[in-house]
């Protein structure tokens, strides 16, 4: 980690957003108090992870990415024990759980497919009524149903008052739930804010069919990557410059004309996009490391 | 025979993952029973000696259970002292071997690759067993030429090695069956294990409940020992008649278990057993709630096994007593040095006690590097996430390592009074002796736990990205080095579920 920047204000669901390796879970690890940091501030709940673990750990819940499990424990049994290891579990709320993500609690974890060892970590985590629950790619192995529960149970959390931080790469769901992000490169938070914020400080891209060339748009600043299809020419627009570009634009007679927002996946694609042969390279790097 | 299609590739890839493994098991096995044998070839030097000690092994029930004396010669004597331990690590070589090219695989995920190309249903199976016999033939060489080499007959020598090597082959099909029935590679090699043990008290007690020969070097054996393949082993009697045919037994064994194999293979799913496996309990009991609570748990297993050992261990010792009231010289010398006695029977006591006491600290060391291993499989970073720290944790492994160390050595005393009771009376008396020796042993139980404290202490889990950790990442391998079968196969189960 690298002068990584992270605000989580309670009550919010943030976004934890970066490729393989970008060091989320270090992180998340490092506010467990799991790992030490040996240089920065850390403040969880208003707590030093590191001194305060135990009594800290009685106010938040962990999921992590990758579930290991007991294998001679039943997923029943993990859930019971983990809950209890962290100070109490809300049986009701257990039962629910339980139902809504179709989990069989008698099955010894060895038996479990990963999808449902994913299962067992949130049933587990969201049994618990805590302050703060601390998400590391939890939803990886979850069938398109079981994601949309996953959902619902993030929501209810957040209407109750809770904090989540979420960490993953699956952009829809990050885009789904949370008010804000942050984007982590390389241990180093590339960028935080709502997605308003965000995508003020990206371009818009714009598709317009006009009745005379717009090869002119090319000298216009602001206007970048201008190509033409026939009378259709498509070319993205700097924050800030719109207005300008779009009063240049009503000169050429507009015939149709659609402007989209950059999506999440755009931003995050411009955010590695210098960088993306460099990523690649680490993660190559990393495969195979568990 | 297209249900055999692959099985070379097959047999190349099980020999290739096992070339190491199964070479040291060879070696190691050798170099031992060489050893030891030119170490006794070299104390029991005169003809006097060697009579003396064959009467003892002949005479003594305790060692009659643990090896079948036939005659007076060093081979003989090498047959009572080395060949049961090694029929149960040829055997344990085997069942391991097996398992783990058929149900691990399964279990972990491989097989499911390697089914999906052009391999035939009997493919896997096969290759297991090719590459399982062909160590066992092996070792059955090895140990021949190694006993030759220390100085004894090459008839008996070999006769030796194909005694040891045909006890590895037939547990070798006993595991192919086994593996079909159970849906977990624990219980697969678990029940192989079983009937092991259920051969090994088969063979015991015949040769302890047989009557000695009028030359009072050979013992013959009740009818049952012919039911255990160990028993044939011993019956075939190297060194003292070399009956080759003894072992003709395996042959319709391991073919009636190959056969039953086959058969289950290709009556059951892909993924399962013959054997359904149990549902579990959907809520955790109030005593799996703690950090104690899941120790205890995890090492329930084994704690059950190790105090059945001390126990039986403790019955056999406890049953020596009488011979041993009328032991002299070297031996007498002996118990008294080492149980700090002239009471011939306090100074065997005290002695088996420490002998106890050692068995119950590599427990303890067992237990204690149990945490190692939950580090290193990802167990233990949900119990850490959660209000327990990690002094906590410790203290519930350390705890229950100290009440195991404990029960054990109650156990070993139990079995040691009932045993020793019925030779000399007494047996109330007796047990409140030895549990009031026990416990200033569990005080101080050996080989000290230290180390192995030490060596799993907490310590952050290395992260690929983090730049702080840097302790040597080949900690938890050597670790897991010295631990066998299991531990190595829950981490290649949670590296294939990656």
């Amino acid at each position: 980690m690298d002068g990584l920047d992270l605000t989580v204000a309670a009550g919010e669901v943030h976004g934890f957003l970066g490729p393989n390796g970008a060091g989320k879970t270090t992180t998340i690890r490092i506010l467990l108090g799991l790992l030490h940091r040996d240089g920065g501030q850390v403040s969880v709940l208003g707590a030093d992870p590191w001194r305060d673990t135990v009594g800290l750990h009685r106010r938040l819940a962990y999921v992590p990415g990758e579930v290991n499990l007991w294998p001679n424990l039943t997923g029943g049994e993990v859930i019971d024990l983990l809950g209890s290891l962290r100070g109490g579990i809300d049986e009701r709320r257990r039962a629910d759980l339980l139902e809504r993500f179709a989990l069989d609690p008698t099955k010894r974890c060895r038996a479990y497919s990963k999808g449902n060892r994913q299962k067992v970590a949130l049933v587990a985590a969201f049994a618990s009524d805590v302050e703060l629950y601390l998400l590391d790619e939890p939803t990886s192995g979850l069938d398109p149903l079981m994601e949309s529960v996953f959902q619902d149970v993030v929501r209810q959390a957040s209407q109750r008052g809770r904090t989540v931080l979420l960490s993953s790469h699956i952009l829809s769901e990050v885009e789904a739930l949370c008010t804000r992000v942050t984007i982590v490169r390389a241990g180093r938070a590339a960028e935080t804010g709502t997605f308003a914020e965000l995508r003020h400080l990206t371009r818009t891209t714009v598709v317009a069919e006009t009745a005379t060339s717009a090869a002119c748009l090319e000298h216009v600043p602001g206007v970048h990557d201008l190509t033409q299809d026939g009378t259709h020419w498509e070319f993205s627009v700097d924050p800030g410059e719109l207005n300008r570009v779009l009063a240049e634009l009503v000169a050429l007679d507009v015939r149709s004309l659609v402007s989209s927002p950059p999506t999440l996946e755009e931003l995050f694609l411009r955010h590695y996009g210098d960088d993306i042969a460099g990523v690649a390279r680490g993660e190559s790097d990393l495969a195979g490391v568990p | 025979m297209t249900t055999l299609t692959g099985t070379m590739a097959l047999t190349r890839l099980a020999a290739r993952g096992d070339r190491v493994r199964l070479t040291l098991w060879v070696l190691g096995l050798s170099v031992f029973v060489g050893v030891t044998t030119a170490l006794w070839a070299d104390q029991l030097s005169s003809s006097q000696d060697l009579l003396q000690e064959a009467r003892l092994a002949a005479a003594s029930p305790g060692i009659r259970m643990l090896g079948l004396a036939s005659g007076a010669s060093v081979g003989a004597y090498a047959m009572i002292r080395n060949y049961v331990l090694l029929t149960v690590l040829a055997a344990l070589m085997s069942i391991f071997t097996v398992v783990r090219h058929t149900r691990q695989g399964e279990e972990t995920g491989r097989s499911e690759l390697l089914g999906a190309g052009a391999v035939g249903r009997y493919a896997e199976l096969a290759a297991a067993l090719v590459v399982t016999l062909v160590a066992d033939a092996a070792l059955a060489v090895a140990l021949g030429v190694s006993m030759a080499v220390a100085g004894q007959p090459a008839g008996g020598s070999f006769a030796f090695g194909a005694a040891v090597g045909a006890v590895g082959v037939v547990f070798s099909c006993v595991a192919a069956v086994t593996a079909q029935l159970s849906s977990s590679t624990r219980g697969a090699s678990g029940s192989a294990a079983g009937v092991l043990g259920a051969a090994f008290l088969i063979a015991g007690t015949s040769n302890m409940s047989g009557d000695v020969d009028p030359t009072g070097v050979r013992v013959e054996s009740t009818w049952p020992a012919w039911l255990s393949p160990i028993g044939w082993g011993q019956q075939m009697r190297p060194f003292a008649g070399d009956n080759w045919q003894v072992l003709l037994l395996c042959i319709p064994t391991a073919l009636i278990c190959v056969a039953l194999a086959a058969l289950l293979t290709s009556r059951r799913d892909f993924g399962l057993g013959m054997v359904p496996q149990r549902q579990g309990h959907a809520r955790a009991p109030r005593t799996l709630r703690t950090g104690f609570g899941l120790a205890w748990r995890l090492q329930r297993g084994a704690l059950a096994g190790w105090c059945l050992a001390m126990l039986g261990f403790g019955l056999i010792m406890g049953g020596m007593v009488e011979q041993v009231q009328s032991v002299t010289g070297s031996g007498r010398d002996w118990y008294e040095r080492v149980g700090g006695s002239t009471q011939i029977l306090d100074a065997y006591r005290a002695s088996m006690l420490q002998m106890a006491a050692m068995a119950a600290g590599v427990y303890v060391v067992q237990v204690l590097l149990r945490m190692a291993s939950e580090e290193a499989n990802g167990y233990l970073e949900p119990v850490l996430a959660t209000a327990t720290s990690r002094t906590r944790w410790a203290i519930g492994h350390a705890l229950n390592a100290a009440i195991g160390a404990a029960i054990l050595l109650a156990a070993f005393s139990t079995g040691a009074a009932v045993a020793g009771g019925a030779v000399l009376g007494g047996t109330a008396h007796q047990l409140r002796t030895l549990l009031g020796a026990a416990i200033t042993h569990a005080r101080n139980p050996r080989p000290t736990p230290e180390p192995a404290a030490a060596r799993s202490r907490p310590r952050p889990r290395a992260s690929p990205t983090s730049t702080r950790v840097k302790e040597t990442p080949s900690d938890p391998d050597l670790v897991r080095l010295r631990r066998t079968g299991h531990a190595r196969r829950g981490t290649d189960r949670a590296r294939g579920q990656r």
